[in-house]
């Protein structure tokens, strides 16, 4: 603790010419075990990396199941031997059994929401970018930053053991609504396995809520000197605000959970009434299933905000870095970031619109989801003019940033039909919703967490990614996502519900056999591409080609700074003092002017 | 020694962690609260009966707080005698408001009313629920003050520095002002 704020200390008190950092000579370094380094660390960096390869084991397996429910949907009256070998019972006669196909759909949402985008996204980048990029020696607690990884860790182990036990993993959708839920007899998938849904996401809740905790007071309390809040990169602004999401919106799904604990466990009635399984009436009485769609989709909502808004830090940044221009309208991207935070918490009954809702009060609901375009239209406005006539180097970073904005947009303009609440009774639940959140949230977000691993990986293993491999991630990756979704909008439009195992009986639904099994083989591409992107990340952290320059993108942020492979620390030296914001590119006939370089008298103002 | 006026402008950062971190306890409690109160304009409601030993827990649990704050009053002032002595009262305060929470939930299990499990109404297993996790939390804050309790008497170290009861005693006054919060809310919404 008192170490904590002798670093601080130093980091305030020592004022030097900003080529401090040179120095590499007094380093001091503490010696430490294999355990220390890499397992029970307590460097930021460490941690970062951590969550990120936990992350790419998560989406490994998260994408594995995509690809099993999407054999069963593309090719409904085929059997695929194999899948008995592997599952037994589950996929007997080499068919997915419908008690697993709900159960896979279950486990990708939960682990692809929970697990990849907000642990594997922002876990990572929050942890590896904010001290960093504010100039920290490490997070304002590094014991608490462990304890989140670890927590992180736990979550993942009682989750994986859930897909192991002899009913199954949950089933009944990630959103996992009572009464279903609630009541073991109802499914095979609502006995143990989802007692230890929740008791997982009790753990990934706590593991959230104390990253969340350090995230905001490192941003808050251990910039370096010069760093006022306006001089933030985007990035660490973007992180701060999902923080803040995180932080006030996880304690509500938790009291949710608990609520349903007791249901399940202690014959409470807070979400059952007058329920009627298999002929048998049940005592419960006076509890209302919409009470957990309030408090889930409380949390819920933002949850789409807390996957989100590190990606579009993180894209602010990778453009104007890659074109090398400043951000367009820096101001208004926070004031953007920040209204959306706002009304992240303002519209989580616009998943409700047919629970019952009142049209009056769903009225307001649709108003402000509406309002969201408003913020989403000005980011989108700045990137594009951020791009705009820029000297654009196309890294594998600048392309999955781009992508990311086309994906923000093709996704963003259906959340305009969702949002009303009268074409929602015809679009709900249908595969247009599915398009819509696959497309904005997931793989917009996937892109902006490829853009943050292309562009910082060289910081985190001083290597290169391979290019070759990294292109041709690329345009499979995007051309393959856009041919996965785009085509269920109009399935979606048709009516095609979700959550189904099988339409061929459907006569409506009969002519998108075809488009499904197209949807089903370009989604086995796409998967395999991404494992070529895991290999080319397990293969470059130990083969890669070697970082020569300190700052190999030539951008402004002090990560760049720091030495090659940083220490502990981060800075041999003292820590550089800021002088301006991160973003003056091209500016007096300069590439670029890093942070660290005082204000010249003559310079032109931004 | 600027730097030491620098820093002492700023608020520590744990401190400013905690203060994030009972934002966050809150939002829980907002959350379940209005869940009560959602839950109270439906059918089937059952009027609280509030017994009266959470009046006993509330008073030992707000005397606790005028504890804690006199032995941070003791330890700046170095008055190592009588921070002992409130750090240990404060610690034992903490325990009797669980047991007394304890008693509480027993008294209406033998008044008949079942919180849990068949025949439980969602009126009493919401005040299990509610004020179960309020009691975890201050379980929590009872076990920083129990280690922060035993530092202070055991002979082996010794420690001047006031922030470890600093963080201990806001916490402390949160889960206070947390349970008059509930048990009005309890009161004034059966």
């Amino acid at each position: 603790m008192s170490s904590e704020a002798i670093k601080h200390g130093h980091a305030v008190a020592e004022v030097h010419s900003h080529d401090a950092h040179d120095s590499h000579g007094h380093d001091h370094h503490h010696e430490e075990s294999f355990l220390t380094k890499y397992i029970f660390s307590t460097d930021h960096k460490m941690i970062g990396k951590q969550f990120l390869i936990t992350g790419i084991i998560w989406a490994i397996i998260g994408g594995l199941f995509s690809v099993l429910f999407r054999l069963q949907l593309g090719y409904p009256e085929m059997s695929f031997p194999f899948l008995e070998d592997l599952f037994g019972k589950w996929a007997a006669g080499g068919r997915i059994s419908n008690d697993f196909y709900y159960a896979l759909v279950t486990m990708h949402g939960t682990i692809l929401v929970f697990f990849v985008l907000t642990a594997g996204l922002s876990g990572t980048f929050a942890n590896i970018l904010i001290p960093l990029q504010v100039g920290a020696r490490d997070m304002a607690s590094g014991f608490l930053n462990m304890l989140s990884y670890w927590f992180f860790f736990l979550a993942s182990v009682v989750m994986f053991a859930s897909l192991f036990i002899q009913t199954g993993p949950a089933s009944g959708g990630w959103t996992i609504y009572p009464p279903l839920s609630a009541l073991g007899q109802a499914s095979e998938g609502s006995k143990l396995g989802m007692d230890f849904w929740l008791i997982s996401m009790a753990l990934f809740i706590v593991s959230s809520l104390l990253g969340g905790l350090n995230y905001i007071s490192t941003i808050l309390n251990l910039r370096t000197k010069g760093m006022s809040m306006t001089r933030l990169p985007l990035t660490i602004w973007a992180i701060f605000f999902t923080a803040v999401l995180g932080v006030l919106s996880f304690p509500v799904l938790l009291s949710g959970a608990v609520l349903l604990l007791f249901d399940r466990n202690l014959g409470t009635s807070f979400y059952l009434s007058d329920i009627v399984v298999k002929g048998e009436i049940l005592p419960n009485e006076g509890g209302s299933a919409i009470l957990f769609q309030h408090l889930f989709w409380f949390l819920g909502h933002p949850e789409v905000y807390i996957i989100l808004l590190p990606a579009m830090g993180m894209v602010s940044e990778i453009l104007s870095v890659n074109s090398r221009k400043p951000i367009f309208g820096y101001l208004a991207m926070v004031g953007s970031l920040f209204a959306i935070c706002i009304l992240a918490f303002l519209v989580w009954a616009h998943h409700m619109f047919v629970t019952g809702l009142n049209p009056f009060l769903g009225a307001f609901f649709v108003l402000l989801t509406l309002l969201i375009a408003v913020p989403s239209a000005i980011k989108v406005f700045n990137w594009l003019t951020t791009i705009w006539r820029g000297n654009i180097r196309f890294t594998p970073a600048m392309l999955f940033a781009i992508g990311f904005v086309s994906l923000f947009i093709s996704g963003g303009l259906t959340g305009i039909f969702l949002g009303n609440s009268t074409l929602d009774i015809h679009l709900h639940d249908t595969y247009f919703v599915v398009a819509h959140f696959h497309i904005v949230m997931g793989v917009a977000s996937f892109f902006g967490m490829f853009a943050g691993v292309y562009h910082w990986f060289p910081k985190m293993y001083g290597r290169y990614l391979n290019n070759t491999m990294a292109y041709i991630h690329f345009w499979v990756t995007l051309v393959g996502s856009y041919l996965i979704f785009w085509p269920m909008h109009y399935s979606g439009l048709a009516g095609m519900p979700r959550r189904y195992t099988d339409w061929s009986n459907w006569q409506s639904f009969n002519q998108f056999a075809d488009m499904n099994r197209f949807i089903s083989t370009v989604a086995m591409v796409v998967f395999a591409v991404q494992l070529l992107f895991v290999f080319n990340f397990f293969y470059s952290i130990f083969k890669g080609r070697k970082v020569k320059s300190q700052n190999p993108w030539g951008a402004n942020t002090l990560e760049w700074t720091t030495p090659i492979n940083p220490g502990h620390g981060n800075w041999p030296g003292d820590i550089p003092e800021v002088h301006r914001w991160a973003y003056d590119y091209g500016k007096d006939g300069r590439e670029f002017i890093p942070q660290t370089e005082a204000v010249g008298e003559h310079e032109s103002k931004h | 020694m600027q730097a030491m006026s620098e820093q002492k402008r700023k608020i520590h950062p744990h401190k400013f962690t905690l203060w994030v971190a009972m934002g966050s306890i809150l939002m829980m409690f907002a959350g379940l609260t209005s869940a009560y109160i959602v839950k109270r304009s439906q059918a089937s409601w059952m009027m609280l009966e509030i017994p009266m030993v959470f009046w006993y827990s509330t008073v030992t649990i707000v005397v606790s707080s005028l504890t804690v704050h006199l032995a941070l009053k003791a330890i700046r002032a170095r008055e190592m005698v009588a921070y002992r002595r409130w750090m240990v009262t404060t610690a034992a305060l903490g325990a009797l408001f669980l047991l007394l929470q304890v008693v509480g939930f027993n008294a209406l299990g033998e008044n008949g009313i079942r919180l849990v499990g068949a025949g439980s109404n969602a009126s009493y297993s919401f005040l299990l629920a509610i004020s179960g996790l309020h009691g975890l939390h201050v379980l929590g804050g009872v076990i920083a003050l129990m280690v922060i309790a035993i530092k202070a008497v055991s002979t082996t170290s010794r420690t001047y520095s006031s922030l470890p009861l600093e963080i201990a005693a806001t916490y402390w006054h949160f889960v206070d002002a947390l349970w008059i919060y509930l048990f009005i809310f309890f009161n004034w919404m059966k």
